[in-house]
């Protein structure tokens, strides 16, 4: 799968990535070349096969209700511009 | 310096600070002032602490340390001061163990080789001019060149075994979810977990025990049965800890003992040297009573393949919390491989890619898990262990993949599997090749490190490796 | 001849729940009106290495709900990361559910204008974690952590609502069953509930006019149209959606909901007939406007790379339904029907009863004790309903014994007699003055008064006690 460099830029943008133009034509490059490698993965057959999301097996791990310390008041947190939304 | 100290191995130590044979401060000040010798040459840690009390342990630099500067070798964590310990930070603490200092390693643990750090790459204590292997390369090189009585390391793909393989000491990845990941810096939450590096088996087998097991905080690590069937003569229990290593010291046989040889893991791409030493090393176990059973791991060879798009999947994720807001710089400061794994991840979860990339990569997981399972399973073979190389190369040259990052994955292509199906994986030394260290894999059954560490401790009680160190005359 | 367009509405629902710790971490959740950033831990601030634990509660919380609402428990259940950037998300992903929600497909009746029941199909009820809180100061802005992790439930209609008023039905209905369920306070304007509506509004076929179909009449409502119920023939939840929708977001109580309802679909149509092509946006409400605006124009839709949670194990606790189902108190729709059937009461009294599980358990509570004096239910409703007596002060015994004097003629109901004590005052002034000023006798002039004015039925002690009260202020 060879990745165009607009679809470079559109990644970058969902990652939050502000790339160089030379970044993205490495990444471009590259990536399609990763890209290229993990193609075989089409070779195997996995029909019926259950994806594997978590190898332990386990499930309800939960724990109860009851609230314990928070940290000592930390930030301020603040960040510049105004946000929609 | 006083070398008969730092030469130690953490039972050693242990044995000889209860019969006062030093102190714990001149413990700390031999290591010390190796660590003030050595260290500018081989660049293993990032931070010192003269302060040290207790037994003097290295922690890699992505395990979070209250009030201590924590980087993971990022420029993005230059001055990231944890209000909180990892789990496994607070366990040692619990057992009287100090931090001397914490150690390099590849930018925020991505990396096989050393060379990825913000800081700078670590080097070989065996030859400066080659790599120590990653991404706990600082840990590695710590214990290699008796800079720490034992080191902390995480491995997400190799990063444990890989290292410890090139520098010639013993790193074990513990089973996913034997140890509490709290804390330890996330590159790809399925996968991570944190192991000891140490001088011998015997030391990896002690620091398990007191690192692993419970907190409440990792979801994934919970009290559970041992999947373990008992095996007669050599068995071990964990919670026996350091008496149960006295009993083994007696037991020198593999009698009963089925080591399974997957055909996959010598096949094109391993270095013809390295074979050469891991077949003695299988010839050495088959000597000490066990039985010798060539296996088939067929999906094996898709591990690199879908562990590079479930890892990029799980980091393009586990990275977004880095905005510069709560702590850490502007994300621009990744450094490459970082920036590279993210917009692969990225993609291959964006619209339209799913089904393609990740949950087709998670069903060959499947596969690659269940090739494992049936090894060990009786029908099949019912192996008790799984050997093979850790690495298809010994330690290769400082700058020799770094720009091809294809070549530098395929490195992992015989630990990487081990983390898809989340079993332990020991890394022993077995010999050198070209006059660097080889270490031999052994994959044991989920949450049954007992037995590869009793395969392990009786290899390296019956050869010498452990005896020899890298020459540090500088 | 004007061309007519029907509105298509889907609601989603946000709840925040009243546990006393958040989703993933111990913070307490009871974060309203606290210092900014002290309810925060690594796990809530997402620091680098930590890692998220669920709450049981929060989890059996949102079971209650879905199950309350009639949807399915799934067998296997996962967290999954949705993944953005915005300042409020501490770790750049939200720990939500898309491909696995805890339940799913369930409804809920509600009633429609001509007193039939009105299905709205429920697409989902799943488990989520709340934001941080922004507050903009100049060109800054200001993040509070304190909210961010607070365990929030989502639930997700299908498009099911044809006019405003419904949503509303429906909203109050949700808000009237988180509260009997005791999992949320479920306050708009604090923002425990949070309600977000997609609406998009279609040409109406007037070729479907013969198409006969039961359950189209179930969605008869709200439709804007002359030609009343023929029309309703022609809503149809398989006919295809419109390719648009417009979110409207952030609309914090429910009349400004029904507002910007009213609006869009009006804007919306105007749109249509003029030829306009409309694309999908998310609105909010300006409520000095009395119009919505457009917060984000969804041209570059969000791509949210949803995948599983790997530091969160799945979900298998369909087998917990029947215990939780045992916890769940009688549903306010359930009891209402109860009131009924067991009681004889009128439907729009059950409803009134049943508004709250208090009053309701108040009410039963007084029917229980009127038994024994053989009082009838209904009589105890009208009586509760007419004179809205403060069920926190008045004790059920109390009620009994004013409903037995009402009924033995004798007026001894408090604020009853407070009334006609006050036009008595009113009336008599000078003898009010008088009291007032010492001639204790002129009470009795105000006491004639009043047992003149109820035909000698007051409760002469009451009313004596109510008058030298209101005098003595």
């Amino acid at each position: 799968m060879k990745l165009s460099i607009e679809q470079v830029k559109k990644v970058a943008k969902l990652a939050n990535l502000s790339l160089t133009a030379d970044e993205e034509n490495l990444y471009a490059e590259q990536l399609s070349q990763i890209l290229d490698y993990v193609d075989q993965l089409n070779q195997v057959d996995t029909l019926g096969v259950e994806p594997t999301f978590n190898v332990t097996g386990l499930s309800n791990v939960m724990r109860k209700d009851e609230d314990g310390k928070s940290l000592p008041k930390n930030g301020p947190y603040k960040t510049k511009g105004v946000f929609e939304e | 310096m006083n070398n008969n100290i730092t030469k130690l191995t953490l039972i050693e130590t242990l044995k000889a600070l209860e019969e006062k044979q030093f102190s714990e401060k001149e413990l700390n000040e031999a290591y010390l002032e190796r660590i003030k010798k050595l260290n500018p040459s081989l660049n293993a840690f990032l931070m010192v602490n003269k302060d040290t009390k207790g037994i003097p342990s290295a922690i890699k630099d992505s395990l979070c340390t209250k009030d201590i500067k924590t980087t993971a070798a990022s420029k993005i964590l230059e001055n990231f001061i944890p209000p909180y310990n990892a789990t496994v930070v607070d366990k040692l603490l619990e057992k009287e163990i100090g931090i001397i200092g914490k150690t390099n390693c590849d930018e925020f643990t991505m990396g096989s080789s050393g060379e990825n750090s913000a800081f700078g790459p670590t080097k070989n204590p065996w030859d400066l001019t080659k790599v120590p292997g990653g991404s706990s390369s600082g840990s590695a090189v710590a214990v290699s060149a008796d800079l720490c009585t034992f080191a902390i390391g995480t491995d997400t793909g190799c990063s444990v075994r890989t290292p410890a393989s090139l520098c010639g000491v013993v790193g074990l990845k513990p089973s996913y979810g034997r140890v509490s990941r709290y804390g330890a810096i996330a590159m790809a939450s399925s996968f991570d977990q944190i192991g000891p590096i140490t001088k011998t088996v015997a030391d990896a087998r002690l620091v398990l025990e007191w690192i692993s097991g419970p907190d409440g905080f990792d979801s994934n690590c919970v009290e559970i049965a041992s999947s373990k069937t008992p095996r007669n003569d050599t068995s071990i229990s964990l919670s026996t800890g350091v008496i149960a290593i006295r009993q083994l010291a007696e037991k020198q046989s593999l009698k009963g003992l089925k080591v399974g040889v997957p055909k996959e893991y010598f096949g094109e791409g391993l270095d013809k040297g390295v074979e050469k030493v891991i077949r003695g090393a299988i010839s050495k176990l088959k000597d000490l009573g066990a039985e010798i059973i060539e296996i088939s791991l067929p999906y094996m060879k898709y591990g690199i393949a879908a562990y590079y798009i479930l890892v990029p999947c799980e980091i393009s994720s586990n990275f977004a919390r880095y905005d510069a807001i709560r702590y850490g710089s502007a994300r621009a400061e990744f450094g490459p491989e970082i920036k590279r794994r993210i917009m692969l991840g990225t993609f291959a979860l964006s619209a339209g890619y799913y089904d393609d990339y990740y949950a087709k990569a998670a069903k060959v997981r499947t596969l690659i898990k269940q090739d494992f399972e049936n090894a060990f399973n009786p029908p099949a073979g019912g192996v008790d262990v799984i050997v093979g190389p850790v690495s298809p190369t010994v330690a290769w040259n400082l700058g020799e993949k770094v720009n091809d990052p294809l070549s530098m994955y395929k490195a992992d292509i015989y630990t990487c599997p081990v983390n898809l199906a989340g079993l332990p994986g020991l890394s022993v030394p077995c010999g050198f090749s070209e006059g660097l260290p080889v270490g031999l894999q052994i994959i044991g059954k989920y949450m049954d490190e007992e037995t590869i560490l009793d395969v392990g401790e009786i290899y390296e009680q019956n050869t010498n490796w452990k005896e020899q160190k890298p020459e540090l005359s500088f | 001849m004007k061309q007519l367009y029907e509105p298509i509405i889907g609601l989603e629902v946000h709840v925040e729940l009243n546990t006393k710790s958040k989703m993933f971490c111990k913070c307490s959740a009871d974060y309203f009106g606290k210092e900014p950033n002290t309810h925060t831990c690594p796990v809530c601030l997402g620091l680098p290495g930590a890692l998220p634990y669920i709450n049981e509660t929060a989890i059996e919380s949102c079971m209650k709900i879905g199950l309350a609402l009639g949807c399915t428990v799934s067998e296997i259940s996962r967290f999954e990361r949705k993944n953005y950037f915005y300042p409020d998300l501490a770790k750049g992903y939200q720990i939500s559910q898309y491909r696995w929600p805890l339940c799913k497909g369930g409804r809920l009746q509600i009633t429609g204008n001509s007193g039939q029941d009105i299905t709205i199909r429920i697409n989902r009820v799943h488990q989520e974690e709340d934001t941080g809180k922004l507050t903009h100061v100049g060109n800054e802005t200001l993040i509070d952590f304190n909210r961010c992790g607070v365990p929030l439930v989502e639930i997700v209609t299908e498009p099911d609502f044809h006019g405003s008023e419904k949503v509303r039905d429906f909203a109050k209905k949700l808000q009237q069953l988180f509260r009997y369920l005791g999992v949320s306070n479920a306050d708009m304007e604090r923002g425990d509930m949070r309600l977000e509506a997609n609406v998009s509004v279609r040409k109406i076929d007037m070729s479907l006019r013969e198409d006969e179909d039961d359950e189209a009449i179930s969605n008869m409502d709200g439709i804007a149209t002359p030609f009343g119920l023929a029309m309703t023939k022609n809503v149809r939840n398989d006919k295809p959606l419109p390719n648009y929708r417009i979110e409207l977001k952030n609309i914090n109580s429910f009349r400004f909901m029904v507002a910007a309802i009213e609006y869009e679909i009006k804007r919306q149509s105007e749109a249509l007939e003029k030829g306009e092509k409309l694309t999908a946006e998310t609105r909010g409400w300006d409520q000095v406007k009395k119009e919505t605006y457009l917060q984000r124009s969804k041209e570059e839709a969000n791509d949210y790379r949803y995948f599983p949670e790997p530091d969160l194990p799945e979900l298998r606790i369909k087998n917990k339904e029947l215990r939780i189902k045992e916890e769940m108190p009688e549903l306010p729709w359930n009891k209402e029907e109860r009131f009924v059937s067991e009681y004889g009461l009128t439907k729009d009294n059950a409803r009134i009863l049943a508004e709250s599980n208090d009053l309701a358990e108040y009410y039963e509570s007084v029917v229980k004790l009127g038994k024994q004096k053989e009082m009838e239910p209904k009589q105890i409703a009208n009586y509760l309903i007419n004179q809205k007596p403060d069920i926190n002060k008045v004790s059920p015994e109390e009620i009994i014994k004013n409903i037995q004097s009402k009924s033995a003629g004798i007026i001894g109901d408090e604020a009853e007699l407070k009334k006609i004590a006050f036009d008595v005052i009113k009336e008599n002034s000078e003898s009010a003055e008088a009291f007032k000023a010492g001639k204790l006798g002129a009470l009795n002039v105000l006491l004639g008064a009043i047992m003149k004015k109820t035909a000698g039925k007051a409760d002469i002690e009451k009313a004596k006690e109510i008058l030298e009260n209101l005098l003595s202020k």
